[in-house]
């Protein structure tokens, strides 16, 4: 299977991989200061050649952020999953947007949505929310608007 | 944020386009520095219509929060339904009966016929031929009636739901879709006389906003912005859903990465759409058009992903269950936003009538993109 | 054949009889001042109603149905709307030049009417330089588009009026070359001679092919030059939201308005009065008799008919071209229509000297 060669290939690639199980694609769980080496690996590596990112979001845990990106390459067209935890209060990761210029602006929006702050991004400002926007990041779980949000 | 005189410090004009402004066909809000007619950079500023979709999907039940998906894509609202239905039902490990899944794809490529109409009207009357979008509408709306009578709903159909479709299609469906393959058939050629053939119209769509094909691969774009480069990105074609993989179509790709290539393969797609629909319209198969699912609806604790073609590209529906009755964290991989990014980069260097020719053919719809 | 002549001096004799001299001339400059404003009116209101029917024709719908018989009043209806809107002056405007823009405009398309020959000694003004008088007249318009585009203070206003003024400056080299191309062949500036000089065949089928293009060039110019569509870049909505006229309500945008269509109207007057005979009918060489039955057809019949369908040709460009760029719009000048105007012009020369037209 595809995912099975791939998950060959990437475990020569790092020393301590831990492939979490279940899931459509292999997905790798990193800490933050090893996302942008191996994102660059990941792209520049013939055999791997992920450079297509369709996918970069961010989940509130309630104890921690989880960055999630999603990774295939047109070429091979095997996908894979990286999982970055990010501490809640300060949470800061290194920037992909020169990696994967789609995530400049996938970056600002989980930048303003969950407060995540993308170290070296060209440009992280608000893309969504007014400007001027104080408070708590919309998307985080325990964002409360009296006024407009209504709970079902 | 601006300067008091709208003018930088090189003498070179800021210009508001938008939040209202007839191009922009919604309330995108574009900032562009101007030097005379010569685009120097782009900004976009999103969140006038940003209604917090994924938000709202947090607290709705994995069988209310399809509904509010069609407010996203409004013009391929059937297929963001599709794309949530699908992956509940990837969670749920539900087996969608044939009926259903057949009916899902004629309607899904109605919606693409539709949309994709309303996108040459729109796109023509940016670049400054009105007749076309009349021409456009007469289709369209037939596609309307058609949905109408099944649906009940012109725009947001919300037909599908997780396990198939809500209702078996109205008796009529089927001679009405064949009679509007044969009107469009024959129309087909008008719209090459009035816009594809024009030479003003050529010179206008040449050479404008060219795209590279790495540079549409990096940017994320897909659909038909990222298939006018070259890039094979048909999620039809590619991961096969429904009864996609047993259907003959082609996927339409061209190589000049400039908007008259964009402008083509939509043009192209369109009749591509009309091939599926011909194929399958009289094999509908006898039986349920619905799975039997429990009332409440529970997805297993895990990760769902699943992608499908929308009318503008790739849209991902990304589900992170708990295993309650409502996601957990839910994310909509819009295709508009990705599309939207790409922008800046095209239209450096282009005169501001190159811009609207761009956004024409980016095909922006603004819901999708603020979500 | 009944004429206007008869009619005109008889106003006159009759006003001389009573008063003296400068009264009665004086009160022939009113009657006239009120003609040309109650032919303006009605020609407003009749090309914005024929514009709406035509581009409804082309669109397939109905076009304006409710107000009046098959809708001929909307028009009206659309004019008691806009004068009795409020006419907005944006605080930081020029507030002299803003207001003055719209009637420079309104007046400029006035001046125009003087010496057009609406039918057989129907003129105003005869003045022996008609054509030349025209081409100068026409060019104060930009004026007034690069005053509203500047006063406005506004940035899609500012650029409207360059692109027009860049636009009409240009675009009236050909025109003016291809009017020059009739003139050389009449050798007489006045309006009057160049109808008469018509009476054995219109220009257009006199002329041969150098005429057949000057008239081509003629009609793409002034096209360009009223800033109609596919050349209407001024406006061009979908970049500019409104061009120049983007501050404009209530009746200074009316004035506009109508100053377009009037325009419009007046450059096709001109296009027929030059290539094809003005009120002269279709006279076939010494066919006596054809001819005599072509002069059944009263003479202000075949003005307006000829000048309409020319408005046709415009409004048919307007619904069914998309708008050009504003280099294509520079290059199709300067790099095409000019040499091709220029050559033409030599060549009409060469042929008026020969005497080679018929």
């Amino acid at each position: 299977m595809l995912n099975d060669e791939l998950r060959a290939n990437i475990s020569q690639l790092l020393t301590n991989t831990s492939f979490e199980e279940g899931g459509e694609w292999p997905t790798l769980t990193l800490g933050a200061d090893e996302l942008l080496p191996l994102a660059l690996r990941l792209r520049d590596d013939d055999a791997l050649f992920f450079n297509y990112l369709f996918c970069l979001t961010c989940i509130d845990w309630k104890t921690h952020l989880t960055m999630v990106y999603h990774l295939t390459s047109t070429k091979y067209r095997h996908s894979l999953v990286l999982k970055v935890k990010l501490d809640r209060d300060k949470p800061a990761v290194e920037s992909l947007s020169f990696v994967w210029r789609t995530a400049e602006f996938h970056e600002r929006e989980v930048y303003e949505l969950f407060g995540v702050d993308f170290i070296h991004h060209p440009d992280l400002r608000l893309l969504i929310l007014p400007d001027g926007w104080e408070g708590k990041n919309p998307l985080r779980k325990d964002f409360e608007d009296p006024i407009n949000m209504i709970r079902l | 944020m601006f300067e008091e005189q709208g003018i930088t410090p090189e003498g070179d004009l800021i210009v508001n386009v938008g939040p209202q402004h007839p191009a922009t066909h919604g309330v995108l809000h574009l900032v562009i520095t101007l030097n005379g007619e010569t685009i120097k950079k782009v900004e976009p500023h999103l969140g006038y219509i940003h209604r917090s979709i994924e938000k709202m999907c947090e607290s709705l039940s994995y069988r209310q929060f399809i509904y509010v998906t069609s407010r996203m894509d409004y013009l391929s609202a059937h297929i963001n339904n599709h794309a949530c239905a699908l992956c509940v039902e990837k969670g749920l490990q539900v087996e969608v009966p044939p009926k259903a899944q057949v009916i899902r794809v004629l309607l899904d490529e109605l919606t693409r016929i539709a949309s994709h109409e309303l996108w040459w009207g729109a796109m023509a009357m940016d670049i400054g031929a009105f007749t076309p979008f009349f021409h456009a509408f007469r289709e369209r709306e037939t596609i309307n009636d058609i949905m109408e009578e099944t649906c009940g709903a012109r725009l947001t159909m919300n037909f599908m739901m997780p396990g198939g479709v809500m209702q078996d299609l109205h008796p009529n469906f089927q001679a009405r879709v064949k009679s509007f393959i044969q009107q469009y058939k024959h129309k087909i050629g008008e719209y090459a006389e009035l816009l594809t053939g024009n030479i003003i119209f050529k010179n206008r769509m040449k050479n404008v906003g060219v795209l590279s094909p790495e540079d549409a691969i990096s940017y994320g774009c897909t659909g038909p912005t990222a298939r006018g480069s070259g890039v094979s990105c048909d999620i039809r074609k590619l991961y096969p859903y429904e009864v996609y993989g047993q259907v003959d179509f082609d996927e339409i790709l061209e190589t000049g990465g400039d908007s008259l290539s964009r402008y083509m393969v939509r043009i192209r797609e369109m009749q591509q759409s009309i091939r599926i629909i011909e194929q399958l319209i009289d094999g509908i198969p006898e039986g349920d058009f619905q799975a039997k699912t429990k009332a409440v609806l529970k997805l297993p604790k895990g990760e769902f992903y699943q992608r499908v073609e929308t009318a503008r590209g790739e849209l991902g529906v990304y589900i992170v269950s708990e295993g309650g009755t409502t996601p957990y964290r839910i994310k909509f991989r819009s295709p508009g936003f990705s599309n939207l990014s790409v922008l800046d980069r095209i239209a450096r260097g282009g005169k501001l009538g190159d811009l609207v020719a761009m956004m024409g053919t980016l095909d922006l719809v603004i819901p999708d993109i603020d979500r | 054949m009944w004429s206007f002549s008869g009619l005109a001096t008889g106003i006159d004799a009759w006003l001389t009889q009573r008063f003296n001299p400068a009264l009665s001339l004086t009160i022939e400059m009113v009657l006239a001042g009120i003609a040309v404003i109650t032919l303006f009116a009605v020609l407003g209101l009749v090309l914005v109603l024929m514009e709406r029917k035509v581009s409804a024709w082309m669109q397939i719908r109905l076009g304006p149905n409710r107000v009046g018989p098959k809708g001929i009043l909307q028009s009206l209806a659309d004019t008691l709307k806009l004068l009795v809107k409020e006419g907005l002056t944006p605080n930081s405007a020029d507030k002299l030049l803003f207001n003055f823009a719209p009637f420079l405009a309104i007046i400029v398309a006035m001046l125009l009417m003087a010496p057009i020959a609406f039918a057989k000694d129907l003129q105003l003004w005869d003045l022996n330089i008609g054509v030349l008088y025209i081409s100068a007249v026409s060019s104060i318009m930009v004026i007034s588009i690069l005053i509203a585009g500047w006063s406005s203070n506004n940035k899609y206003s500012l650029m409207g009026a360059m692109r027009s003024g860049a636009q009409i400056v240009s675009y009236e080299l050909s025109a003016g070359l291809s009017v020059l191309s009739v003139v050389v062949l009449v050798g007489s500036l006045q309006v009057s001679d160049i109808i008469k000089s018509q009476a054995d065949g219109w220009w257009i089928f006199k002329g041969h092919i150098p005429m057949v293009v000057s008239f081509v060039t003629f009609i793409i110019a002034v096209t360009a030059e009223t800033n109609r569509a596919p050349f209407d870049l001024a406006e061009a909505e979908s970049e500019l939201t409104a061009g120049f006229h983007t501050e404009y309500s209530g009746m200074k945008f009316a004035l506009f308005f109508l100053a377009e269509y009037v325009n419009v109207f007046i450059v096709c007057a001109v296009g027929a009065t030059l290539f094809l005979g003005g009120w002269m009918p279709f006279h076939i060489g010494h066919w006596q008799g054809f001819n005599h039955v072509m002069d059944y057809i009263p003479s202000s019949l075949w003005f307006f008919g000829k000048t309409f369908l020319l408005i046709f040709v415009i409004m048919w460009f307007r619904w069914t071209f998309p708008r050009l760029r504003i280099d294509q719009l520079l290059n199709l000048e300067w790099k095409y229509l000019l040499p091709i105007s220029m050559v033409n012009l030599l060549v009409t020369t060469a042929m008026a000297i020969l005497g080679w037209h018929f």
